[in-house]
């Protein structure tokens, strides 16, 4: 009898095939397996095509001259640069265009979703309007939109606005003047560096004091008196002086100065415009997701408002928004390659446009744009996973 | 499961064996029932649909004549509009059968694509554009101007050298669909459209108040345009260039669409020859020896499609200049068929 008792704890005898665990393993071997003939195939059969269609292939046209112009760039660019470069400049308007866009559209977005939430009818239904509207319309349409009205409505050179401190905007775009500092002003860019070190470590103290003994420190105010005051002092004693390099009219343009072409100011503008109202909704979304008991338990305990929102309704917001957020911001730098529809000169009009067609290495400049919009969205999705984890509610 | 197995290794081992292989195109076509042409997406006298949604060009008339050649009908064409960007992909991946869309011949393209250029439809060169208001005379007074450019064409890289050249700035703006060039331009965004000088007539002929823009003298390049075929493929290559051949050849016997049939009894043996009449030309190529007497039955000689879609009585208004037959002045030539 007790043999029999033993025996029902033991694992039911199966045959091998039969066998669970020997199954799983077989059918993950019989994936990978096949996963890996499958992308040996695609590979063997791409080179065997190409081969036959007699292209050439590789990465050595990376090291030619280019011999074409790009319109906007961060790096000097001539005609007599090289293919890499034309990658890098790509590479360095997308991120231009991205960031900026992901910084006024958190801003944009953030104010809309708390203002649908306003108990204000007219702020809220402003609002709505605006979400529903943007949100609805494709991305494409808007850009083409704001470009082509943009450039009816702003006036020719010969007739531009001028806007105060000799700034210029007509249809080639908004000319302001190029700041030159002098040598001296590198003690100035120190002594910000010094103010900044100097407000965290204030705001260090302040919590230390407001731990231990209760009192407030008003370290907001201290702050912007600490970065102001010291780089102005600085400024002052080192004898530091700005220059301005002032935009002229030429022949046909204005030299001189910075120019943001209107292809620029469009896409901006128009990423930042649609990729807000999609924030709006996540804001929305996270201020809804906290119990409204939360903020009665915090005014029980007689929290300050700008305290409870920083301290109770914020933190517990921003686990719902932070995901979502990420999502969208990888959508605005993705979104940015439309930008070749209007003539900006970002990654995908610069390289996957005019360098794969001068070259011809259709494959190689494709792969080489996909790898980067990868390792953007790789690099924000780390950046923002941190950011997650910090505000993660901590549970117990 | 052992079954499961082995029909799957059988089924990876069948895939890893069949890369594409290589019927020929004329069979494909054949096969298919019509010619798979790609065009621009509407440059008016080279390839543009008309008011009755019809494609009409001298780029065109050529897939046409090929249609023409092989079915004995110039409407067995599709067309597949392509922005410069696209055009060489579209042709080496086989999604159309022949490249004819204003495609500049030049030798990293004729040898590094694995493309072959059929012949020269038209000489052509690189000129600017420019609004008449704004006084300039001579392309080397452009420096410091704004220049609106499509992405990807020869006319990117002929820009950036004549001013290189001449020590002059620009600053271009680049967009990959000529219909955004063209708007951008009369927006105000540029002084200058820069392009092949034929496309810029063609161009301004559709502009509101075509006066108010001036083409400027200075041609800047050797732009020859034509079609372009896969390479590899050597009958369908010579099908692509005898067809340009025999539209040549037809203007210079004197062979028109309405003279074509009387023309069937000449005894000029090159007519003879040319239409079939005599001589074994056409089957060699895989196709019927009737096969110039269709393409001029159907689509008309040359020198008709150039008068027709590009001449000095269209809006476009182009002498015929290097484009005329080596017995006029030009340099059309084709050699001859015997």
């Amino acid at each position: 009898m007790t043999t029999l008792d033993t025996g029902r704890n033991d694992a039911p005898r199966v045959s091998f095939f039969n066998d669970p665990v020997i199954r799983g393993i077989i059918y993950q071997v019989v994936v990978a397996v096949i996963l890996v003939t499958f992308i040996a195939w695609i590979i063997q059969n791409t080179a065997a095509n190409l081969a036959a269609q007699n292209k050439t292939t590789g990465f050595d046209f990376l090291w030619r001259t280019a011999g074409f112009d790009i319109g906007f760039s961060l790096l000097p660019w001539s005609r007599a640069s090289f293919y890499w470069e034309a990658f890098l400049v790509g590479i360095l308007n997308t991120l231009l265009v991205a960031v900026i866009g992901i910084f006024f559209s958190t801003i944009l977005g953030f104010t809309l979703g708390i203002a649908r939430l306003s108990s204000n009818f007219i702020v809220s239904s402003l609002a709505t309007v605006y979400i529903e509207t943007i949100r609805n319309i494709p991305l494409l349409l808007q850009l083409f939109f704001w470009y082509f009205a943009v450039l009816k409505a702003m006036p020719a050179v010969r007739d531009s606005f001028t806007l105060p401190f000799d700034s210029f905007i007509n249809q080639r775009g908004i000319y302001v003047p190029r700041p030159i500092p002098d040598a001296q002003f590198g003690w100035v860019w120190v002594g910000l560096l010094l103010a900044i070190i100097g407000v965290f470590a204030l705001r260090h103290w302040a919590r230390k004091r407001l731990e231990a003994t209760g009192q407030r420190f008003p370290v907001f105010l201290t702050s912007v008196a600490l970065l102001f005051g010291v780089t102005a002092a600085v400024w002052l004693i080192s004898g530091a002086s700005v220059t301005f390099d002032v935009p002229e009219l030429q022949r046909f343009n204005f030299r001189g100065g910075v120019q943001l072409p209107p292809e620029f100011v469009a896409l901006a503008f128009g990423l930042t415009i649609y990729t807000a109202s999609f924030i709006a909704e996540t804001v929305r979304a996270g201020i809804l997701s906290v119990n409204r008991g939360q903020t009665e338990a915090a005014q029980s305990l007689g929290l300050k408002d700008s305290d409870r929102l920083r301290l109770v309704i914020v933190p517990q917001a921003m686990r719902v928004i932070v995901p979502p957020l990420t999502s969208q911001y990888l959508n605005l730098t993705k979104n940015s390659s439309l930008g070749a529809a209007i003539g900006y000169a970002e990654l995908v009009n610069v390289f996957s446009g005019t360098a794969l067609n001068q070259t011809g290495r259709a494959i190689e400049c494709i792969a080489m744009t996909m790898a980067v919009y990868l390792t953007l969205s790789l690099l924000t999705s780390a950046i923002m996973n941190w950011y997650n984890a910090r505000v993660r509610l901590v549970e117990r | 499961m052992q079954k499961a197995l082995v029909s799957i290794a059988i089924a990876a081992s069948l895939g890893l064996g069949a890369t594409a292989a290589h019927a020929a195109i004329l069979d494909d076509v054949k096969a298919k029932g019509y010619v798979q042409c790609g065009v621009t997406g509407g440059v008016a006298g080279f390839s543009a649909p008309d008011s009755n949604n019809v494609w009409t060009g001298i780029e065109v008339d050529y897939c046409r004549a090929l249609a023409a050649a092989i079915f004995d009908d110039a409407d067995a064409v599709r067309f597949t509009s392509l922005t410069s960007q696209e055009r060489f992909t579209a042709l080496s991946s086989g999604e159309i059968d022949v490249l004819s869309r204003t495609t500049t011949w030049t030798m990293s393209r004729d040898t590094q694509l694995g493309i072959s250029f059929v012949g020269t439809m038209f000489y052509d060169g690189q000129g600017f554009m420019v609004r008449k208001a704004d006084g300039i005379e001579s392309a080397l007074d452009l420096s410091g101007a704004a220049i609106c450019i499509e992405s990807g064409t020869t006319t990117e890289l002929n820009a950036a050298d004549y001013f290189a050249a001449n020590n002059m700035e620009f600053n271009s703006v680049v967009f990959v669909d000529q219909d955004e060039v063209v708007k951008a331009y009369e927006d105000g965004r540029c002084d200058v459209y820069t392009t092949d000088s034929s496309a810029l007539a063609a161009e301004r002929s559709k502009f509101a108040n075509p006066d108010e823009h001036i083409i400027l003298p200075e041609i800047i390049s050797k732009e020859p345009l034509g079609p372009v075929v896969r390479a590899g493929d050597t009958q369908w290559f010579n099908i692509g260039r005898w067809t340009y051949f025999a539209l040549l050849e037809a203007e210079e016997l004197g062979v028109t669409q309405s003279n074509v049939d009387e023309m069937l009894g000449s005894d000029n043996p090159a007519i003879k020859r040319l239409l079939g009449v005599e001589g074994e030309f056409g089957t060699p190529l895989g196709l019927t020896n009737d096969w110039a007497y269709r393409i001029i039955k159907h689509v008309g000689n040359y020198g008709e499609s150039y008068d027709r879609n590009v001449g000095p009585d269209t809006p476009i208004g182009l002498e015929r200049g290097l484009n005329a037959l080596w017995t006029k002045g030009g340099i059309q030539y084709a050699p001859p068929i015997r």
